[in-house]
């Protein structure tokens, strides 16, 4: 049977993330639908169906559909699970808040932000803050499953020819209303997706100096990323955090200034290619997974780091 | 109002996870305990809910074997008024936990349930949802602050492009990160307290709710070793290294 894939967009473009569980819902079968819930979301729809993977979409409209509540979401995709063996989204945050409430309804026991399709039915999955790979089976005749969206390259954006349905709304939930969304905006790479990560830690003492990771992460075309700590002590915004609880990112470069490398900000970086720690701590748990490690006062290295960069004649982009 | 806290028993944050050496899952025996920490989360906010004068009562509910009593005896302990313990054995899914979580939410019918937004055991991320689905209540998952409004709840949720808000009408589930507040201490005397407050034992069987699992764990396994990396002694070996060793500059 077919696997349906759930859209994660804006109502104007498809979120990134949504080309890597096109990718990973592959993996599972080669006849991947693509459902698309919003409101005037006509051109993410079209850019869904021009995916590579994608063989059919289904695009649902109702002024409800809006803001992505997933109250209002899970009953759409319950009604049209009949059809598929296997629904499928990424494990963000957008997934992970509307999933459940889906496995939940077509009471199936979902399995969570796997990292690896090894049959249809058994996948590879981090646990412990990925301490531990589990292997898991399930028994359940339908399947919801979550990717991790790092551990799958996201498909090729052109290609795809699918044809575009309509299908019913739901009902609208009404105990539940949407308020607002404050979104950072930013003309920097995404975190998730971005090829460098500069990450500030405890270390950087306060929010002002994470001024110092701004001008490296401008040098470098690089997205900025936090540990934990850096943001509950209001440093820097929680969209930022980097680890168990925030998002995981596997860069090609992943520079942590003044970050002590707790496990649960190890959870969220250590699979990134190449990792280098900047810390006045030797003993810091970060060396341990860093290929470059510099034990060095962040408040010197950083402005030093910024004055080779500069000699280079070329950096990468 | 009466307000519903799951809490989960997990392996304690700071401990070095080890799996077992015939991979059937990680090391639990003499390893140190403790509630999974955005529970206390959602416990601390609870019992700040309550010392506000908005709530009348706190009942701590926690799904797990024979020694979950302690988790639950530790929500007691911070303030909550008496506690649930619904014995299981074994590995039990979020989607069995939710099922048993709904015959309590029936049984005690609170106007709120909170929890923590994901165990960092299984890092499942789902009971909060698959109980409100149940329900067909409102979810208000990955909160990090939350004000009672006009009889409504007042939801601000953190997710990937930044925040959130919701308002959500009773009864409804929050899920709780890590941000929401500053769980406090048990205090010795409250400690001392805890241990008179009652806490009702049920075995699940009793909830009429088939809790088999659905996923079978074929293998555990340790995550792939990275391989050892060095120490520069300067910013222009490092800079030279990411140039023409790693090429990623």
């Amino acid at each position: 049977m077919s696997v349906l894939l759930i859209a994660e967009h804006n109502n104007k473009e498809l979120r990134p993330f949504t080309l890597n569980a096109a990718t990973a819902a592959s993996h599972i079968d080669n006849d991947v639908h693509a459902v698309i819930i919003g409101h005037n979301c006509e051109e993410a729809a079209i850019a869904l169906s021009k995916l590579e993977f994608v063989k059919k979409v289904i695009q649902v409209e109702a002024a409800y559909y809006e803001n992505f509540v997933a109250e209002n979401f899970a009953p759409v995709i319950v009604k049209l699970a009949g059809n598929y063996s296997h629904i499928i989204s990424s494990a963000n945050t957008f997934g992970k808040n509307l999933m459940p409430r889906i496995a939940a309804a077509l009471d199936t026991s979902q399995i969570s932000d796997i990292t690896k399709v090894i049959a249809p039915d058994t996948f590879l999955r981090p646990i412990y803050a990925g301490n531990a790979f589990a292997t898991v089976k399930s028994k359940d005749t339908k399947k919801c499953v979550t990717i991790r969206p790092t551990s799958f390259d996201a498909c090729e954006s052109t290609g795809g020819s699918a044809s575009i349905e309509k299908a019913e709304a739901s009902e609208e939930f009404s105990k539940t209303k949407f308020v607002k969304r404050e979104e950072v905006k930013s003309d920097r790479p995404e975190l998730g997706t971005a090829r460098v990560v500069v990450s500030g830690g405890r270390g950087m003492q306060s929010g002002d100096n994470f001024k110092l990771i701004t001008s490296l992460a401008d040098k470098l075309n690089a997205a900025i990323g936090a540990s934990r700590a850096a943001v509950d002590a209001g440093y820097i915004s929680n969209d930022h955090q980097v680890g168990q609880t925030g998002k995981v990112v596997v860069p090609d470069l992943y520079i942590a200034v003044g970050i002590s490398g707790a496990i649960q900000h190890l959870a969220g970086m250590k699979e990134s290619k190449v990792i280098v720690a900047i810390n006045k701590d030797g003993e810091a748990p970060i060396f341990s997974v860093a290929d470059y490690g510099l034990e060095a006062d962040l408040f010197e290295a950083v402005p030093q780091f910024l004055e080779e960069l500069n000699k280079l004649n070329t950096i990468q982009k | 109002m009466k307000i519903l806290v799951a809490v989960k028993r997990v392996i304690d944050y700071n401990v070095q996870i080890r799996v077992k050496e015939d991979n059937s899952g990680v090391v639990t025996d003499n390893v140190k305990m403790s509630t999974n920490p955005p529970d206390d989360n959602a416990i601390e906010e609870a019992v700040k809910i309550k010392e506000a004068g908005k709530a009348t009562e706190v009942v701590a509910v926690s799904i797990g074997e024979e020694k979950a009593q302690e988790t639950v005896r530790k929500a007691l302990a911070v303030g909550a008024d008496r506690g649930i313990l619904v014995k299981t054995e074994g590995v039990v899914e979020p989607l069995s936990v939710s099922k048993l979580l709904q015959k309590i939410v029936e049984k005690e019918k609170p106007d709120l349930v909170f929890m923590g937004k994901q165990a960092i055991d299984d890092d499942c991320n789902q009971t909060g949802q698959m109980l409100s689905a149940l329900l067909n209540w409102p979810q208000a998952t990955f909160a990090s602050k939350i004000e009672i409004k006009d009889g409504k709840l007042e939801v601000t949720r953190e997710i990937d492009e930044g925040l959130e808000t919701i308002e959500i009408s009773f009864p409804a589930i929050v899920t709780c990160d890590l941000r929401l507040n500053e769980p406090r201490y048990a205090s010795l005397p409250n400690i001392m307290k805890a241990k008179k407050k009652p806490i009702e034992q049920l075995n699940a069987s009793d909830l009429g709710v088939d809790i088999s699992p659905r996923v079978e764990q074929i293998k555990v396994e340790e995550p792939p070793k990275r391989k050892a990396g060095i120490k520069v002694s300067s910013v222009s070996e490092l800079v030279q290294k990411l140039k023409n060793e790693a090429k990623v500059i």
